[in-house]
């Protein structure tokens, strides 16, 4: 059998004294795009910072490539792991072509290999090579989200953590990148681990959505499952998305 | 214009008071901001221990200078130079404005924007110096500069014990009471104050440009 990418063996969480994670056990397998789905605090951000040390689980442990996260080098484990999150987190005394070298910067690559990596993954993510030299506050919100992603593929990880990174943007943005990290997907065929607390967006990217509710793991399904599922959370989901289109549609009459 | 003509009647004078008082702030300011940032950089990563060392500087600030200088007068190796005495006292009195706008510089940066930092593997030191740091700067020198102004007013009293500076033209005015003498200290004293408010201020302007 092939050994997951990450795999969450009975993991809690717990800071002062509220139980953020409880008894998690969870496997990620190579290549697929799993979604976290579950609304805020559900402890879904919780698991993916576990997954690279910016918390630390109180019981259990997490493996990455069947490696302890306990006993491996955290600055390391860090920098071969991509992570995107919701307000992009870019420097912004940074120009984008800084931002998305940085990892390989302070990995020493050669400077004409960072400059030649930098034009390639603007390009990868839609964006012209004149936007390396702006700042970030000189790009639109959608822009910013393709240098993070840029930024996290920089030094071409096998993993990708994304914490709600189309959630800032406005729908057509969102459809936008959805549709490109879509595409991009087929191609680079990375482990993701994507949070979201949008259906829509769950069902669009994940392989598997893996559903969370007040620090647990409800349910694991695919898309298809997901649809026809008989869980009382899932069915809660579904309907609240055909609430929303059946108001809209009645209004329009 | 009797402050003048003894201004040009005394300029020698004049000059090398004026530059042994931009030492003794020089080199208290350089003497706090190197106390003064890494401290405030340690408070600002461990807040338990910000309270305390906040309120030390703040406690140090009441003492008003005069009494400070005479407490520290019996010092062992201090007391035997008077400007030795100077530089220690102004240098804690330009510490806290230091250390609290370094504290609330590096509390200021993006919380989302470390965290990214982190995640990408950042170590600690790479962190601080490549992004913590450098968004703070603008902070951290409009703390430096308010500490430069205020240094440059307490340094005349530093005169009180014979530590040189422009004090010396403002007590010897007094004692023969001759404004014009007290003028001759005190007016380059305001325009050095004046000028390196503004010099400060440009920098810190082009900092927060960027």
């Amino acid at each position: 059998m092939v050994t997951p990418a990450i795999e969450f063996r009975d993991v809690s969480y717990n800071i002062a004294g509220t139980q953020v994670l409880s008894g998690l056990n969870l496997q990620v397998a190579r290549g697929e795009t799993l979604v976290l789905l579950g609304r805020s605090g559900s402890g879904k951000t919780t698991a993916l910072k576990l997954v690279i040390q910016l918390a630390s689980p109180t019981t259990g442990e997490i493996l990455v490539n069947s490696v302890s996260n306990a006993s491996t080098d955290i600055i390391q484990l860090r920098r071969s792991v991509g992570y995107v999150i919701q307000e992009v987190g870019l420097f912004p005394h940074f120009t984008v072509e800084r931002n998305i070298g940085l990892v390989p910067r302070i990995e020493d690559w050669p400077e004409d290999r960072i400059r030649a990596r930098v034009r390639e993954l603007l390009d990868l993510v839609g964006l012209g090579s004149d936007v390396a030299l702006r700042y970030p506050h000189q790009l639109s919100g959608g822009q910013r989200q393709r240098v993070g992603v840029a930024r996290a593929l920089a030094a071409n990880p096998d993993l990708l953590l994304m914490d709600e990174p189309f959630g800032a943007l406005d729908p057509l943005t969102r459809d936008e990148l959805q549709r490109e990290f879509k595409a991009l997907q087929q191609r680079l065929h990375k482990t993701v681990v994507f949070v979201t607390h949008d259906l829509c967006e769950a069902l669009r990217l994940g392989s598997r959505i893996a559903l969370m509710e007040a620090g647990r793991l409800v349910t694991v399904l695919t898309p298809a499952e997901f649809l026809k599922s008989k869980d009382p959370l899932a069915s809660a989901y579904l309907r609240a998305f055909d609430n929303a289109l059946e108001s809209a549609d009645r209004s329009t009459l | 214009m009797n402050v003048l003509r003894f201004v040009l009647e005394n300029h020698s004078q004049v000059v090398e008071l004026t530059l042994e008082h931009l030492w003794l702030v020089g080199l208290s300011t350089l003497f706090a901001m190197l106390i003064g940032i890494p401290l405030g950089v340690v408070i600002a990563h461990r807040p338990i221990l910000s309270k305390s060392v906040l309120a030390s500087a703040n406690i140090i600030q009441t003492i008003p200078s005069l009494a400070l200088f005479g407490f520290l007068l019996p010092m062992p190796w201090l007391g035997a130079r008077a400007d030795r005495l100077a530089i220690l006292a102004l240098t804690l009195y330009a510490l806290l404005p230091i250390i609290r706008n370094t504290h609330t510089g590096i509390r200021g940066v993006d919380p989302a924007v470390v965290e990214a930092g982190k995640g990408m593997g950042l170590t600690e030191s790479q962190l601080l110096f490549q992004v913590e740091l450098p968004l703070a700067a603008n902070v951290i020198l409009s703390g430096v500069r308010i500490a430069i102004v205020i240094s440059i007013g307490l340094a005349t009293i530093a005169a009180a014990i014979g530590a040189g500076g422009l004090g010396e033209f403002i007590f010897r005015g007094l004692a023969m009471v001759d404004n014009s003498v007290i003028l001759a200290g005190a007016i380059p004293a305001a325009l050095l104050a004046l000028l390196a408010d503004f010099s400060l201020g440009c920098v810190e302007r082009k900092l927060r440009a960027q």
